[in-house]
């Protein structure tokens, strides 16, 4: 395989290449599209104004209108069109500006994608990508800072992945793109902008339904899932170095699958779990760990698991009461802190 | 008007007497409690499902809602894998996974009925969308009640097909009433093709009871869907008699004078007018009436004899084949079922 630089020449990709997880997202639409004709872009804003995040930033100039499709404001209209397109074979990829906006269309998620596969036998199937950011941090309020991963990945039909850095952000887009089901690609805003290492071989997956262990450690496991992840390893690394304290942290990278193997394993060897998510946990996903890793952990645990969520409030506007709410290093370090009192 | 032969009508004479036998059983079977769930019948609407169907070319598409059986069995749908997905059996047409209400048989281009009132038509775009990129010259029939137009799917599903110009007809079947809400306590505009026109979208009305005035005008709107991606509304005024569902008598928001009168102009005794106008005799119409009463007992035959689903496969094709691997690892500690998650691997294929 070769994909084509910048400049328009032909090139062997190879090695990696830093970036941000915004670009790292582009570069495997970019790939997807020039790999497969059935890919195409769908959602609000993603062509002539080239995202509103600017994930798609270039991609309309490159594959034109009917590859890169602006789409008016009817999120439960074209939602439920890459489901009818996706039935007949296409491979689209909607996205939905926030996750906010994903409630509007959340009949065509729930009760259309995610049914199609069981509820007609197997006679058809759904292989749709969404995906969209979530996330809080920005002041943008109630209405428009809200996670709700645990809603969709506790969906039978529905597959759910959130990656957490550059190079996950183009392997799990790329899984899901070439998945034969439904698959909600959870992004997040503030880590858009983050930097890391990104295999270009366009062949890079990440594979679905497998977690990583982004830092080993013996104390404390600390669970987590997107921009949450990038919250433990700053609180991994001040654990260490002001506690003394050397704490694991598992990137779950897959929400539905969910790697329970290696969060298992990781809670073993440290004997003491602490669940961090960005949304509220009542109810959540960390609801929904804490339940398996007892379960799964009974005879390990020298603790009982922790959790720590956004605060359950509808998020305020004011900057501190926004910081005051929201899953914050402070409040992860305290709760890893009580888990290992 | 004379749009089809002589023997064209027979056929279809055949076919909605066919919708009308099966769903008088479907009836009685489900007061005998071997059909369960919902259970919507298309009965006084027969004229409209097959007339629609007649003008659908052999690769046209079709959605509907779940007042389904109707269009299934006009579309070709073998009626004993109907019957058996009533009776949740495993060789119904979605093996025994969707009922009533979600039939299905992709062999023919039906992708389903769905449940959820104006849920199909978003998808309808998607398929006619998917049908334009492919480069293939068909259109998609997309069915909605007359409840369905009050939904925001119908809005932002008829902006998309118009701005996008897709090949899509969609196919009001208007039966006066959504459950028990008449068509004019629930709609400002009750002539519901009009609302085609927000949109600068064709659509027009038909009798919806009169078999070669819906083949004409269904014809004529696939047509231009096909040739000239040009999107239509199309209106057929038709009547149910039975009940929303099964549960419903279908008495508490219409009299019976009401029904009465809309049985003597019924669509099957109009078709079978025409047909002894053009010649058919007593004794041809009686011979297709008993091939049908036996065909549809062949169907409950087959229905009661074809297997209960497996139930070691209770997941069955929830994920894709290849999903295996994924799932591996979510088992430890799981009381949840994963360990019995079945993947698609061919059933029924």
């Amino acid at each position: 395989m070769s994909v084509a630089t910048e400049q328009g020449s032909e090139q062997q990709a190879t090695g990696v290449e830093r970036m941000t997880y915004r670009e790292a997202l582009r570069l495997a639409l970019r790939e997807e599209l020039a790999r497969d004709e059935r890919v195409f872009i769908m959602g609000e804003e993603v062509g002539v104004f080239e995202g509103s995040y600017k994930v798609t930033a270039g991609l309309m100039a490159e594959f034109g209108e009917d590859r890169v499709r602006d789409t008016p404001i009817s999120e439960e209209g074209f939602v439920g069109a890459g489901v009818g397109a996706a039935m007949l074979g296409e491979r689209p990829i909607v996205e939905i500006m926030t996750i906010n906006f994903l409630l509007v269309a959340m009949d065509q998620v729930i009760n259309h994608a995610a049914k199609i596969g069981a509820m007609f036998g197997g006679e058809v199937r759904c292989p749709l990508v969404i995906r969209t950011p979530n996330g809080a941090g920005n002041q943008l309020t109630a209405q428009h800072s809200q996670s709700f991963d645990g809603w969709f990945a506790g969906t039978p039909g529905l597959k759910v992945v959130a990656p957490a850095n550059p190079a996950d952000a183009k392997g799990l887009l790329k899984s899901a793109v070439r998945d034969e089901d439904p698959v909600l690609v959870i992004e997040n805003l503030p880590i858009y902008k983050e930097k890391g290492d990104v295999p270009l071989d366009p062949e890079f997956v990440t594979p679905i339904g497998r977690a990583a262990v982004p830092r080993e450690g013996s104390d404390i496991t600390i669970v987590t899932h997107g921009f949450a992840t990038v919250r433990a390893l700053h609180v991994a690394e001040e654990l260490a170095s002001e506690h003394d304290v050397s704490a694991e942290v598992v990137d779950l990278r897959s929400l539905r699958p969910l790697d329970m193997e290696t969060v298992a394993a990781s809670v073993a060897k440290t004997n003491r779990a602490l669940c961090v998510e960005e949304g509220w946990p009542s109810y959540g996903v960390t609801a929904e760990l804490a339940a398996r890793i007892s379960k799964a952990c009974f005879d390990d645990l020298d603790a009982p698991v922790e959790r720590v969520g956004m605060a359950e409030v509808p998020l305020p506007y004011a900057k501190n009461l926004e910081t005051a709410a929201m899953p914050n290093e402070d409040r992860i370090a305290a709760a890893a802190l009580s888990v290992l009192a | 008007m004379a749009v089809a032969s002589h023997t064209d009508l027979l056929a279809m004479y055949e076919q909605m007497l066919l919708i009308r036998v099966f769903e008088t059983e479907a009836e009685r079977q489900y007061k005998a409690a071997r059909i369960g769930g919902y259970c919507h019948l298309s009965s006084g609407q027969e004229a409209t499902c097959v007339g629609v169907i007649e003008a659908m070319q052999e690769d046209d598409l079709l959605v509907t809602g779940y007042r389904s059986h109707g269009f299934a069995l006009a579309r070709g749908t073998s009626p004993e894998a109907v019957m058996a997905e009533l009776f949740g059996r495993r060789d119904g047409c979605a093996h025994g996974r969707g009922g009533s209400m979600h039939l299905l048989d992709t062999d023919r281009g039906y992708y389903g009925g769905w449940g959820i009132v104006g849920g199909q038509l978003p998808l309808a775009t998607g398929l006619a969308l998917a049908l334009v990129r492919q480069g293939r010259q068909q259109a998609v029939v997309c069915e909605l009640g007359d409840g369905a137009v009050n939904m925001g799917a119908w809005h932002e599903s008829l902006n998309l097909a118009a701005l996008w110009k897709l090949p899509v007809v969609f196919l009001i079947v208007n039966n006066k009433y959504g459950m028990g809400t008449s068509v004019e306590r629930a709609s400002a505009e009750s002539d519901l093709y009009k609302r085609a026109s927000a949109f600068r979208m064709h659509g027009e009305p038909v009798d919806g009871d009169d078999l070669e005035a819906v083949i004409e005008a269904s014809g004529r709107l696939l047509e231009r869907a096909r040739e000239q991606r040009e999107p239509a509304v199309l209106e057929a005024l038709t009547y149910r008699y039975r009940g929303h569902s099964v549960a419903d008598a279908g008495l508490a928001y219409r009299t019976k004078d009401e029904i009465t009168e809309r049985q003597e102009r019924d669509p099957l005794l109009r078709t079978a007018a025409a047909l002894r106008e053009a010649g058919s005799t007593t004794e041809e119409l009686r011979e297709i009436d008993e091939r049908v009463e036996e065909r549809v007992q062949a169907c409950v035959e087959f229905a009661s004899n074809s297997p209960e689903p497996d139930v070691d496969a209770l997941a069955w094709a929830m994920y894709a084949q290849g999903s295996d691997e994924q799932f591996a690892r979510m088992r430890p500690g799981s009381a949840f079922g994963e360990e019995d998650l079945v993947f698609d691997g061919g059933l029924g294929k």
